[in-house]
């Protein structure tokens, strides 16, 4: 069967992203041909700034070579212009007469630089700043010529100006606004910028309106008289000149929507598309990129129009499950040694509040807008290496009222600690540590971004596990990815999604599976119209345990939906054994325990023994085959030390024996202990109790902590001291210990029935706000009340799944080996 | 000519699950069960550090490594891109729902392949002769 045409005009990033997602999707679908009017195959357009500057070479910046054009049998036609289409014939027509037929279109026709309607726009030496043509026009004159002019002190214009100036020319940028980049920084970040690359030699001159260029007559008689004549200065309207051998215009990009509107596709500040990426006017024609206008925007940043490509893409696949619902975005500028940063509303204005930090000697500006509690919008300078933090506050939404006195000071001023951090990207050396929890260089994530092609955080996460892990590394890799690839990584969509399995986030499924009494992960599947058959290794776990969560008694708890650890009920280690740590309540053992853990040991020569951090035994190295039998010998209950479930309540010896104690800290520690263990949870969940505030237990780094005062009990709540050390903060002071049982679990059912699966109490606190989970339980007793109870009625029979196999639906067959047999 | 040996019944295994199958040299055999009850068999150690594939979350027709959540394809024993590196495959023979392994390849087939240390013994192996 002959296979269905699918044609491409234009050869540029998006276009071309759009067929490498085409591609990994349904390889055989088309017959691909591409049209260029550029004789290149398709390069990083974004880089074209580092090339001017002599930071890289054209060979590296490109993206698929030709050979990649030949391996995936796609016809590229470079450096043939598309002239005419005819929709209903449906025939492309190029400039050179090639022609081809098509069954899908896709236009991504890119924009084309503004060029200002000035007498003299059209000598030689005038020109835009678009394409590789324009930057090797740029190199060619920099070699021979001394002063250019850039009229646009915007993102390109300055990109451009300071390539030129680093190819030696003596620059000026020519501005009509009173400060530079104004659609991305407001005045005092421009005015610092403007500082900063005058230091560096770059002259401005603002407010200047051009009047015309002037040509150079001096030699006139020599010239050949067909040869254009070059521009000699630039002249403004209040007659005074600078001297410009080249003049750069960078003063905007519009739509190249002139083939479009030949074709009669409707355009409107571009060429008109839908959510699926379908022009309104023709269906069988798509169009991303910067030619295309979706919901009244047509975007220039590369993130939204990859986006838009990943759509494009699954709709020509026939998939039809995509949906481009628009994109936030940042900005930063390709000027080495320059950070700035920028993202919504940065402005301010009415009804907002202004946080504005600025030292102008060390050549640091942060501006925060905040209106109804919310970050709306910022504005950096200087110091850029939370940036994106902001954008992730400011795409969730969510209320920054309890974080607003440590705002200002990024991310690793919220709670303590963390990972010791570099600020500057550019300036480390390739052998530093990025990622300290993955152990990843900079060198490293450079390579991966050269040679894979890499351009947003995802791909580079994917690639490298830089910043997969606690994420606290995330600003610095995006500035090496900033550097390496150009690439602006702004645009995830509004609710991250739960996983490539489904477009859901978490709150949207737990909301569907709570509303419509979904008690099966099938169920939920077919429901929400997952993706995948079956799902993966991600959204499984986590529908299972919104389902037990939520419907507890009811839903079904499957092992085969867990991940092996909560399957096998012990942790597995590198060689495939597992080990094992029983429940002792409180931290406190008997004899009789130890002789038993003993001669487990011996009988199942278990190789290592260890005392853990929370006060218990890990018996390390046990055999898969043997599990059952060292748990039934131990005969002590499971520890969950394997589980997204409550692990250890660690105490301090408390009034009992200690001289120091106020309060009898290892009773109330056991007492929490029974009555929450097997309590499951979106994430691993430690207590500890104090008996006096020495606080012994180190009650302030769990995600709930008890301290014993004079009075009564101090309660924090939110700590951990895991990958970034966090401590928990105060909650309330309790009188007796009935209270703190009751809050305890208070907040515990809270935290099940609200927290996100594999979000710790730090995070779920820090998304829904700590006033949230105060008004809830402090300031309601009724509803305090009922989640305690809630929480009791839920852990009421559960089973001990080291004992009750049936109960708690632990597959006793994953114990055994098979043999073959005749 | 294969020697067709018998395994376990299809329904021995858990859907979107796996058994272990013993071997008398080299490692276990994994044997996949996936939700169309179609059967794969893979030698039992990932590609990248050897972790037992038995022991990871089936979905599809792949395993998600219980060690660092490679997926490895059940049909190919190949790591998913970006990652690289392939495990040996072994011939499945379903019949009257019985599920078959290839003696030969029982007795033959990539038994160069070890499983990871841990522990102790790690020590030791690191240790320098006589030390």
């Amino acid at each position: 069967m002959k296979k269905p045409k699918l044609v491409m005009i234009g050869n540029g990033m998006a276009g071309v992203r759009t067929l490498e997602e085409l591609l990994k999707v349904a390889p055989d679908l088309y017959d691909i041909t591409v049209f260029g009017a550029e004789p290149h195959p398709n390069y990083n357009r974004i880089l074209l700034s580092p090339v001017l500057a002599g930071e890289q070479t054209l060979d590296e910046i490109v993206l698929n070579s030709f050979d990649w054009y030949t391996e995936n049998h796609i016809t590229l036609h470079a450096g043939k212009k598309v002239v005419a289409v005819d929709r209903v014939k449906r025939i492309v027509h190029a400039e050179d007469g090639t022609q081809e037929s098509y069954d899908r279109l896709l236009m991504c026709t890119g924009s084309n630089p503004f060029m200002l309607p000035v007498p003299g726009k059209d000598l030689e030496g005038v020109m835009a700043y678009r394409d590789i043509a324009d930057t090797e026009a740029m190199i060619a004159a920099a070699a021979k010529y001394r002063n250019a002019v850039v009229i646009g002190g915007g993102l390109l214009g300055l990109e451009a100006a300071n390539g030129l100036m680093r190819r030696g020319m003596t620059v000026t940028v020519v501005h009509v606004m009173p400060t530079l980049m104004e659609r991305q920084l407001d005045a005092v970040a421009g005015k610092m910028l403007q500082k900063s690359l005058e230091d560096r030699g770059m002259r401005f001159l603002i407010g200047a309106q051009t009047q015309e260029l002037v040509a150079d007559d001096s030699d006139r008689e020599d010239a050949n008289a067909s040869s254009k004549r070059r521009v000699r200065a630039i002249r403004f309207k209040d007659g005074t000149e600078v001297a410009a051998e080249l003049v750069v215009m960078a003063v905007g990009i519009r739509p190249n929507t002139e083939l479009a509107q030949a074709m009669r596709l409707h355009c409107d500040k571009g060429i008109v598309v839908n959510d699926t990426m379908q022009t309104i006017t023709d269906a069988r024609i798509y169009s991303v990129g910067e030619c295309a206008a979706h919901r009244g925007i047509a975007y220039g940043l590369v993130a939204p129009l990859f986006e838009q490509g990943k759509v494009a893409a699954n709709h020509l696949a026939q998939y039809g499950i995509n949906r481009y619902v628009g994109s936030l975005t940042s900005t930063k500028l390709k000027v080495t040694g320059i950070d700035l940063f920028s993202a919504g509303d940065f402005q301010g204005g009415d009804g907002t509040e202004e946080l504005v930090l600025s030292d102008p000697h060390e050549g640091v500006y942060k501006k925060l807008v905040i209106k109804d509690d919310k970050l709306v919008g910022a504005c950096l300078y200087g110091d850029t290496v939370d940036g994106s933090w902001y954008f992730k506050l400011l795409r969730d939404g969510r209320s920054v009222s309890d974080i607003r006195d440590k705002l200002m000071f990024g991310e690793s001023n919220i709670g303590e600690g963390g990972h010791e951090g570099h600020s500057k990207a550019a300036s480390m050396p390739d052998d530093a540590e990025v990622c300290g929890c993955n152990g990843v260089t900079k060198g490293t994530i450079c390579k991966a971004i050269k040679e894979k092609g890499l351009f947003t955080l995802d791909e580079v996460r994917k690639h490298t596990k830089a910043s997969a892990s606690c994420g606290s590394c995330t600003g610095l890799v995006e500035q090496i990815l900033m550097f390496t690839a150009g690439g602006d990584y702004s645009a995830t969509p509004k609710t991250k999604a739960m996983c490539t399995c489904t477009e859901h986030g978490h709150q949207t499924v737990r909301e569907a599976i709570v509303t419509n009494r979904l008690l099966t992960v099938a169920a939920v599947m077919h429901f929400l119209e997952w993706r995948t058959p079956n799902g993966c290794a991600s959204c499984r776990p986590a529908l299972n345990y919104y389902l037990i969560s939520s419907w507890p008694k009811e839903a079904r708890d499957d092992p085969q939906n867990r991940l092996i650890n909560e399957r096998a009920h012990a942790n597995i280690q590198k060689d495939g054994s597992y080990s094992v740590i029983p429940r002792m309540w409180g931290g406190e053992t008997t004899a009789d325990e130890l002789r038993r853990i003993a001669d487990v040991v011996d009988k199942y020569r278990i190789p290592t023994v260890k005392v853990t951090g929370g006060q218990r035994i890990d018996l390390l190295g046990v055999k898969k085959e043997d599990l059952a039998n060292v748990w039934k010998d131990i005969g002590m209950p499971s520890g969950h030390a394997y589980a997204k479930a409550l692990r250890t309540v660690k105490t301090c010896v408390g009034s009992e024996w200690c001289r120091m104690g106020t309060q009898d800290s290892t009773q109330m520690g056991k007492d929490l202990e029974k009555a929450m263990w097997r309590m499951y949870a979106p994430h691993k969940v430690k207590f500890a109790v104090s008996g006096c505030p020495r606080n012994c237990a180190e009650a302030g780094i769990k995600d709930v902590g008890i301290i014993g005062v004079d009075s009564g009990w101090e309660m924090h709540i939110g700590g951990n001291g895991g990958i970034k050390t966090e401590v928990a903060q105060f909650f309330t002071k309790l009188k007796t210990a009935e209270e703190v049982l009751e809050y305890t679990g208070a907040f515990m059912q809270l935290y099940r029935e609200e927290g996100w699966y594999l979000e710790r109490t730090v995070h779920y606190l820090n998304r829904v706000g700590m006033d949230y989970v105060k008004k809830q339980i402090l300031e309601n007793a009724e509803r305090r009340k009922a989640l305690w109870a809630k929480l009791q009625w839920s852990l009421d029979g559960e089973p001990d799944p080291w004992f009750e196999f049936d109960k708690a639906e632990v597959d006793v067959r994953q114990f055994d080996k098979l043999g073959a047999t005749v | 000519m294969s020697d067709w040996k018998k395994i376990c019944l299809v329904t021995d295994i858990p859907v979107l699950g796996a058994r272990r199958v013993a071997r008398p040299q080299g490692m276990d055999v994994a044997v996949f069960r996936t939700e169309a009850n179609e059967v794969f068999a893979l030698l039992d150690r990932c590609p990248h550090k050897g972790g037992p594939l038995s022991q990871g979350l089936v979905f599809g027709n792949s395993v998600a490594c219980p060690l660092h959540n490679w997926t490895i394809g059940l049909q190919d024993g190949c790591a998913k891109a970006p990652d690289e590196g392939c495990t040996p495959r072994f011939q499945v023979k379903v019949e009257h729902g019985m599920v078959h392994l290839d003696g030969d390849e029982i007795a033959t087939h990539a038994l160069e392949l070890t499983a990871p240390l841990a522990g102790p013994c790690r020590r030791r192996h690191s240790e320098p002769q006589g030390a």
